[in-house]
């Protein structure tokens, strides 16, 4: 009894130590480590394979490519990560002589990029490197006994290290084309790097005639990718494709060492999760020593990284707002990161309130709890937010979702002038502006065309308006009425919403996988923008296997789509609208199925030129193009809003660059003590719960004292 | 006896042959070899040939259950079925679709979901027999009637209301246990304790109710009334009858439940950040990972049937007149 009554007491003192509610171990606080959250466990961490953003999350913080996005700088500029410079191509014709920079992509055979890395880069420690005194690798084969015993890469008891070379780079584009990887750039990089496609044909067959295995990729020769020296590799690419650059800043060009190849493809390795796709190696700020996607991911500062200096310069703005104040400092700043899963919004959003999350999102329903907007339209935090410190930042995503229309349907599709009209007309009546204040708390930006803002061919204001839909009034665009949306559909035929030949209303068909109770109010605010010009819409809801079928075979009608930038490029967006990049037939990104001979032309034309007043000439013409054919509605641009504490430092959204975390700073010490001021625990209330129970089993304990005090007994029992 | 068990596990391989056979169809169903591809692959850029390679990688490039191409036993071997199928009766559950080993998810995982099942399992069931009885002890009185209404109105509510009410009275307003997350060892009891309260008290108002119909049952039988007439106490002809009687089918319905706590609570473990096998079959099902819904559904076919046997053996236990032959 002594003891219970000790043990009650020690409670509140152990409360007053740490906050009950601390979901992370006592022995973390106060270190510098930042946490955050992740909803879907990711996929792969092999950098030939990762490509969603969820996994790049955390392959970009270990991989290191040799180019990198600029932090600060808006417009996005590229810059060596672990390059020398960052390269320019040298231009070749057919018969192997260079051609000069402004040479025409026609004349251009190869393009020839030459990439220096800097020497004395290190990889994080890891077993694969680790060498036993005769100078073998200690792990290859590795023991019986030990694979046994370890369950994660950090339990192999000496881990080696190793100086980064060209050949590392050599061998990842290598495993591009291996067969077991499935890598998704497969395809699109066998167009271009000379000899890629050759190589995986090769390896595909040994894989089927070999006997398992490792596949030691340095005796296969790849033609398009040589070792010049030590720290110097060339990639041949065919023809002329200024968007390769770009590729060069995504961990699937990322290095990686043959020792780790070999040593994961060891047997036994895959039963144990101890594969390249679960315990990535890199030279980056950060290894991974913690991988329990169903729990909890934690990278840790790679002890051999050779640190780098925070930038001296930004955008505009960056410096009164704090984002310089670390400039020339080493980076990471952050000793670790830990990312606990969350898949649902209210335990992800309430932790952070309570401090145990450094930055949240916003979903809808903590929006009006999280932000407010000023009478000018700007927005900013609630001001119960202000008073935890909470700050907010805002970004306009280079995305674009849209409403596009099957262009091989009868009905919607086609470029006669008739359809055009139609789809003119369905494109003035859907008010995007109402979509953006309903349903996405204002976070968008209604589109004007297919290239959202800070990509180059974007033109702002009036000259930036799709005048098909817009009219320009007192310094902004404005929807056009619906009676010239409705003298367009009698003009397409349809008058009155009915078939000027058979008098039948017009129906048309919106074809979507969403048929959730949650998205109902959005189809139904879709079926009334329809209506608005005396269209019937039915919502063909159907599963996602389905409606991905429907669309490879043109049998859909009308659906939405979205597209997520890979590199900040226009070319990254007119593909999809690319004549040969249908999805009918050949499988591409161009679900709509349009095939417009003149913008076919000006993107082959746009796709290999330098940014500079022809290209951005090109865009107006093609964009002006798309305005005018309608294939796709253009939706809106998807703003970010994301949250903060006013103890995590150097917080500025970056949509191209993936390695953000070694810029970020902490402040453990005032962490600590909010943690501690907002959770503090309450006693009194579980006290009072505890009360109101044993009040309502007094009764009852009183009748059945009265019953055993009773002389006799009834059958019935009275309390 | 040891007859009856093996003629129990001879029974349970067309069985499991048929849940498997049964899992195969209405998966394929749905989705099929490439739909699976796709979802693997992404939605960005996926090629044809990578599509055909993702299915060759992984024996889907084949015919569902009948390959007529092949000659001799190769008509039934050289399918996906046969080849899914047969490792999984010597538990071999393979490799998931994404690569990684489902053996090795199985065993981490169900250790956090025994960590939150057991013990709701096993409170609930103390907390609901008690509740039941004082039911029963007053009955006929405003404390069975309050106890009954209050049971159905438990009953009709959701269990997310419970969940969220918990998670906002106790780690919100009081800060007195961790919104979600888990940690392994002693620490586990910090997080475990909100679940487990809020397991048992959302699943009190059925629970007691249930067995406040078993033992009204017991109750109204001859034995009790020849107990009360020979002057035995109430709670003596309660604890000492009703409940010693009543225990045959409460041990016997919870002995065909308890192999499947391993397969832990999807809503609980979702919203409080269990690491636990709950979400592991949802999330292959909207993931496409057939490799992973065949080893659940075969894991909790198992289960299923090992609980029934256990069933049948407690009975023996529990009531002397019952004999296995």
């Amino acid at each position: 009894m002594r003891r219970l009554i000790l043990l009650l007491s020690l409670i509140p003192l152990a409360a007053c130590q740490q906050a009950v509610n601390n979901p992370y171990p006592t022995e973390e606080a106060g270190l510098g480590i930042l946490y955050s959250a992740f909803s879907e466990r990711p996929k792969h961490l092999d950098p030939a394979r990762s490509y969603s953003s969820n996994e790049v999350a955390f392959t970009g913080q270990i991989y290191e490519p040799p180019l990198q996005y600029h932090y600060l700088k808006r417009p996005y500029e590229l810059i060596p990560l672990t390059a020398e410079a960052v390269p320019r191509p040298r231009y070749e014709d057919a018969q192997g002589r260079s051609l000069p920079e402004d040479a025409p992509a026609a004349a251009i055979a190869v393009s020839v990029y030459e990439i220096r890395i800097r020497p004395g880069i290190r990889y994080q420690p890891h077993p694969a490197f680790s060498l036993d005194g005769a100078g073998k690798p200690r792990y290859l084969p590795i023991p019986t006994a030990l694979l046994d015993e370890v369950t994660a890469i950090p339990d192999f008891p000496e881990p080696g290290t190793r100086e980064l070379t060209a050949e590392d780079y050599v061998y990842q584009i290598k495993r591009l084309a291996h067969p077991g990887l499935h890598s998704p750039i497969l395809g699109l990089m066998a167009g271009h790097i000379v000899g890629l496609g050759d190589l995986a044909k090769t390896l595909e067959a040994e894989a089927r005639h070999g006997k398992g295995g490792w596949l030691d990729l340095r005796n296969q020769p790849l033609a398009g990718v040589q070792v010049v020296d030590r720290y110097t590799y060339r990639i041949l690419i065919k023809g002329k494709y200024p968007q390769f650059i770009y590729w060069l800043a995504m961990p699937f060009f990322a290095p990686v060492p043959w020792e780790v190849d070999a040593f994961y493809s060891q047997p036994g390795m895959a039963e144990k999760n101890l594969v390249l796709d679960w315990w990535p190696v890199g030279t980056g700020p950060y290894m991974m020593t913690v991988n329990q996607p169903h729990r909890q991911m934690r990278l840790t500062r790679n002890p051999h990284f050779r640190g780098e200096p925070y930038p001296a310069e930004g955008a505009p703005g960056d410096a009164e707002a704090g984002l310089l104040a670390d400039a020339g400092r080493t980076m990471p700043f952050v000793d670790e990161a830990v990312y606990s899963l969350e898949t649902e919004t209210i335990p992800y959003w309430n932790k952070f309130i309570q401090g145990y999350y450094d930055a949240s999102g916003i979903s809808s329903d903590n929006f009006d709890q999280a932000v407010q907007a000023g009478a000018g339209g700007e927005v900013d935090v609630s001001p119960e937010m202000a008073a935890r410190g909470i700050e907010l930042k805002t970004s306009v995503s280079a995305s674009l979702f849209y409403t596009g229309f099957n262009m091989l349907d009868p009905v919607v599709g086609g470029l006669d002038e008739k359809r055009r009209k139609l789809r003119q007309a369905i494109a003035i009546a859907m008010d995007n502006e109402e979509f953006v204040a309903i349903f996405r708390n204002g976070r968008g930006i209604p589109a004007q065309g297919p290239l959202p803002p800070g990509l180059f061919g974007y033109r702002d204001g009036r000259e930036g308006m799709n005048a098909r839909v817009y009219d320009w009034v007192d310094g902004q665009p404005v929807r056009k009425s619906l009676t010239e949306a409705k003298r367009l559909l009698a003009e397409a035929g349809y008058p009155g919403g009915r078939d000027a030949v058979t008098g039948r209303p017009l129906v048309l068909n919106f074809d979507t996988p969403a048929r959730g109770p949650d998205d109902k109010a959005r189809l139904d605010w879709l079926r009334k923008q329809f209506r608005k010009i005396d269209i019937e819409l039915v919502i063909r809801g159907t599963d996602y296997n389905r409606f991905q079928d429907k669309m490879r075979e043109g049998t859909a009608q009308i659906f939405e789509w979205g597209w997520n930038a890979d590199y900040p490029d226009p070319e990254n967006f007119m593909f999809l609208l690319y004549g040969p990049h249908k999805k009918v037939g050949s499988g591409g990104e161009n679900a709509a199925n349009y095939q417009n001979p003149e913008f076919d032309r000006l993107f082959v034309q746009m796709k290999d030129m330098d940014n500079g007043p022809a290209r951005q000439a090109i865009i107006d013409r093609m964009v002006d193009i798309l305005r005018e054919d309608a294939p796709w509605i253009f939706g809106f641009y998807p703003k970010n809003y994301a949250l903060h504490h006013g103890w995590l430092h150097n917080v500025k959204p970056n949509l191209m660059a993936n390695n953000e975390l070694k810029y970020r700073r902490v402040e453990p010490g005032s962490r600590s003590v909010a943690r501690q001021e907002w959770n503090r625990p309450h006693w009194l209330g579980p006290a009072l719960l505890a009360g109101v129970l044993v009040l309502g089993l007094y009764p009852a304990w009183r009748a059945y004292q009265r019953r055993q005090q009773a002389p006799g007994r009834s059958g019935r029992t009275e309390p | 006896m040891s007859a009856y068990l093996l003629r129990r596990l001879a029974y349970a391989l067309p069985i499991l042959l048929g849940v498997n056979l049964l899992t195969f169809a209405l998966f394929f169903m749905v989705n099929t070899p490439d739909d699976m591809a796709r979802l693997h692959l992404g939605v960005k850029r996926v090629t044809p040939e990578a599509i055909e390679n993702w299915k060759a990688a992984r024996g889907y490039d084949k015919p569902l259950f009948l390959n007529v191409q092949a000659s001799g036993s190769g008509v039934l071997t050289d399918t996906i079925f046969f080849e899914k199928s047969l490792a999984m009766f010597a538990f071999e559950f393979g490799q998931a679709d994404d690569g990684r080993d489902i053996g090795n998810e199985i065993r981490t995982r169900m250790w956090p979901s025994l960590a939150i099942a057991l013990p709701t399992f096993v409170i609930g069931l103390l907390v609901n027999i008690s509740v039941a009885l004082i039911l029963v002890f007053f009955r006929h009185s405003y404390v069975e009637w309050t106890g009954v209404v209050l049971a159905v109105a438990m009953m009709s509510i959701s269990g997310l209301f419970y969940i969220i009410a918990g998670q906002y009275l106790f780690a919100k307003v009081w800060a007195l246990a961790p919104i979600s997350g888990y940690q392994d060892g002693f620490n586990a009891a910090r997080f475990v304790w909100l679940p487990v309260l809020v397991g048992v008290v959302g699943g009190l108002g059925a629970g007691a109710r249930w067995y406040r119909t078993l033992f009204l049952e017991e109750a109204g039988k001859d034995y009790v009334r020849t107990a009360r007439a020979k002057g035995l106490s109430e709670a003596r002809v309660l604890f000492r009858h009703i409940l010693k009687n009543g225990m045959v089918p409460i041990l016997t319905g919870a002995v065909a439940v308890f192999p499947l706590l391993f397969m832990g609570s999807l809503i609980l473990e979702s919203f409080f950040g269990i690491p636990g096998l709950g979400s592991y079959t949802i999330d292959a099902i909207n993931a496409q990972d057939f490799a992973i819904v065949r080893a659940m559904v075969f894991l909790g076919a198992v289960l299923y049937i090992l609980g029934l046997i256990l069933t049948d053996l407690s009975y023996t236990l529990v009531d002397p007149r019952v004999r296995l032959k």
